[in-house]
């Protein structure tokens, strides 16, 4: 039997979600709503002077080869992002999970870098693996003779940028399948093991369908992490090169827009980027939810 | 009781005397991108200015690098909270003068009553910032122009003699230079360049009288078009290109701090970077000699030209009284007094911005015992600025500067030709000029 409470009076409720109404209203609806306008104006920086142009930033936009790529590389790099750390994530929190001493302390141990800002994050990175002066790199050239150099070749910065910016994502990730192998029933697990299932099997059969909730949730936060909060990291280490090679979208909405001051082509890059996040997320609702068990 | 009579007297004394006495001194507004070290610098000359007379309050602020200097003055134009003097790096000079938003400093000093000799001043640093009538939009504050450092060390060790600081040796020399050291095995590598767009395309077209862009760079038309897919310029990289396959240049990366520390770690015999590296090598090297010299040249260029600036310049902005723009022309005939330019170029290394405080410093010896602080000024004195030389003035030149960064990036990990790259940047960048064009016409 549901217990069903009602308001009373026919305004309380509205003024109560009041609020939450007004905070989205001007931090979310209002500013996007001038992107939007934005994106169909050419104008000056300081507002001097501002014109209609209908969809010329766009057409400018969708005809530049570099644009294109930028959505290919920026796909690219949260797949990437994403898988790596998810699956580290998942891999170390079911290590962690096992520990039989001083849990807390490896637990509090796992979970520290995701207190470390993107940029700096980078920063560190870099003092790892800059050709120049990184530790790494220059053991890497000196030990195994490997040519590394992200400062020229493409391929190399967009590893060291999945790197940088998965590091600090798998304790994000961490936390949460922690938490979720917390919530499986040893019962279930234990039952299983009495039938005979190894551990693989009981991995596969038992937890992994149980986390599906996680995954989920985790796939969508990494995507989402990965389109905008890994710009401290672009930024700090590779700047969008060498040759565009990293030039992720949210980037370029910087790039162009606060250093370079063409507001109207920035806009235009941010109301296609919140689009493309919007159809992912639809897109992962709509197919990858299906799969979902969120009861066990 | 007492602090009532107080305030009546005061009160009364305000309304009986004159205003001056009373009246609070006018507070001036600066927004700059200098910080620490020179921040400091500026601190300085503000205070001895506001010191100085009692009619002007300066007030400095520094609101972070120069994007975000940018950007806070665009933000505060629009809230009509705008500052009096804006700092704004070279690259933003075209979105300047085109913004409707500025008070040209001609303008500023002639309402002022200054009678300013501008010919006094150093012509290469002040062209920069004049509009195509040869007026002066803004006041060139720090100006710096880019030179080579090489490792005197590695150098007298492959037997090589020390280079002129006023004549600058040839680029086929440099290679000579370069060839011997890598293959001798004293350097691990030839050359390396900061800040390349800027030394190797930029720089290198003024010294060689070749056009960047159409109508005199940009200064007489926003209708111009990138032209530096011109034989000389994708010559000059067609042979950075050949170098790297020998080592005898080596991409350290589009800014400074990867090439300065592939020079100061000895990995690359020869460095080019702006003056300002004076003082951080200074600083950082310690276990070898060093010394500077001009931009190489090409042997067929018996005269080379100038080379170009990079650093910033101050803008006033609209919007305020007559009284204030006053202390603003009073301000900035300070800062370029020879006392203050002494100092400023002492302090930072940027350039004395009058022949005067030039000649004050050389009269007193200080080149003499700082040569290589006279390596710079030099090669921006050595000739009469052309239309060529004298600087570029583009629209939305950051998002050429990163195409050309971006293509020359593509010729170094061998994915492009230099032919290709620079068309490409030429096509990439003029797509810029339009849409900017576009947007003031």
């Amino acid at each position: 039997m549901i217990k069903k409470s009602t308001f009373k009076s026919g305004y309380l409720p509205y003024l109560l979600i009041l609020p939450q109404i007004l905070i989205t209203l001007t931090f979310f609806y209002w500013p996007a709503v001038q992107g939007l306008r934005q994106s169909f104006f050419l104008s000056d920086p300081f507002g001097q002077s501002s014109k209609f142009v209908w969809f010329y930033n766009y057409i400018e936009l969708f005809t530049d080869p570099l644009y294109l790529k930028s959505i290919m590389i920026t796909v690219t790099f949260s797949i990437a992002v994403a898988t790596v750390s998810i699956t580290l994530g998942l891999f170390i929190a079911t290590m962690a999970n096992r520990a039989l001493r001083a849990t807390a302390l490896v637990r509090t141990l796992l979970i520290w870098p995701y207190a470390v800002a993107p940029a700096i994050s980078g920063i560190l990175w870099l003092f790892l693996l800059h050709p120049s002066y990184g530790i790494v790199a220059l053991a890497i050239d000196k030990w195994l003779g490997v040519e590394w150099n992200p400062v020229l070749y493409g391929r190399d910065a967009m590893i060291m940028i999945t790197m940088a910016s998965s590091w600090k994502q798998i304790s994000y990730n961490f936390v949460f399948f922690m938490a979720g192998l917390q919530a499986i029933p040893k019962s279930l697990i234990e039952a299983a093991a009495i039938d005979g299932a190894s551990s693989f099997k009981r991995f596969w059969a038992i937890t992994f369908p149980l986390l599906t909730p996680t995954f989920f949730f985790l796939s969508v936060m990494n995507i989402i992490y990965s389109f905008f909060e890994t710009f401290g990291v672009i930024h700090t280490v590779t700047q969008g090169g060498p040759g565009g090679s990293t030039n992720i979208l949210v980037y370029k909405v910087y790039q162009d827009g606060f250093v370079g001051l063409n507001l109207g082509s920035s806009a235009a890059q941010s109301v296609v980027l919140m689009s493309l996040i919007i159809l992912i997320t639809f897109l992962q609702f709509r197919y990858v939810e299906k799969k979902v068990q969120y009861t066990g | 009781m007492k602090l009532k009579q107080m305030v009546v007297i005061v009160v009364g004394l305000c309304l009986a005397l004159p205003a001056a006495v009373c009246a609070k001194p006018v507070t001036i507004n600066w927004w700059h991108a200098m910080r620490s070290a020179r921040g400091k610098v500026v601190d300085t000359m503000i205070k001895k200015f506001n010191e100085s007379q009692s009619e002007y309050v300066v007030v400095g602020t520094n609101k972070g690098n120069y994007d975000e200097v940018m950007n806070a003055g665009v933000a505060a134009f629009r809230a009509k909270k705008q500052p009096h003097i804006l700092q704004v790096f070279e690259v933003g000079t075209q979105t300047m003068m085109q913004s409707g938003a500025i008070y040209p400093v001609h303008e500023l000093m002639a309402k002022a009553g200054f009678d300013i000799d501008w010919s006094n001043y150093l012509q290469a640093v002040l062209s920069y910032y004049m509009d195509a009538d040869g007026n002066l939009m803004s006041m060139p504050f720090n100006s710096s122009t880019p030179i080579m450092y090489y490792n005197v060390s590695m150098f007298e060790k492959a037997g090589i003699k020390p280079l002129s600081k006023t004549e600058p040796i040839t680029w086929d020399k440099l290679g000579e230079i370069t060839k011997k050291l890598v293959d001798s095995g004293i350097a691990p590598a030839g050359m390396v360049t900061a800040w390349q767009s800027w030394t190797q395309i930029e720089n290198y077209s003024a010294i060689h009288n070749v056009a960047f862009a159409s109508k005199a760079n940009g200064y007489e038309g926003l209708d111009c078009k990138l032209m530096i897919n011109n034989p000389t310029v994708v010559h000059h990289i067609e042979r950075l290109k050949e170098w790297t396959k020998d080592k005898r240049f080596m991409y350290g990366g589009q800014k400074y701090q990867g090439p300065k520390a592939e020079f100061i770690a000895q990995n690359a015999a020869v460095y080019m970077d702006s003056v300002s590296g004076i003082a951080k090598l200074k600083k950082a090297v310690h276990d070898f000699k060093w010394d500077a010299a001009p931009l190489p040249v090409e042997a067929s260029m018996k005269k080379p030209q100038n080379s170009i600036i990079g650093g910033a310049s101050l803008w006033v902005l609209k919007g305020h009284s007559d009284k204030e723009y006053k202390g603003v022309a009073a301000f900035l005939k300070f800062l370029s007094s020879n006392e203050m330019q002494s100092y400023w170029h002492k302090e930072t290394g940027y350039f004395p911005i009058t022949m005067n405080a030039y000649n004050d410093l050389k009269s007193k010896g200080y080149f003499k015992e700082n040569p290589l602080q006279a390596v710079g000024i030099d090669q921006l004195n050595r000739a009469v600025p052309t239309k060529i030389s004298r600087g570029l003035r583009l629209g939305y030149f950051v998002q050429i500067r990163n195409i050309i960064n971006e293509e020359l990036e593509l010729v170094w990990n061998g994915k492009k030709s230099p032919q290709e790259a620079l068309d490409s940047a030429v096509k990439r960048g003029n797509v810029q000029l339009r849409t900017f064009e576009k947007t003031y016409k």
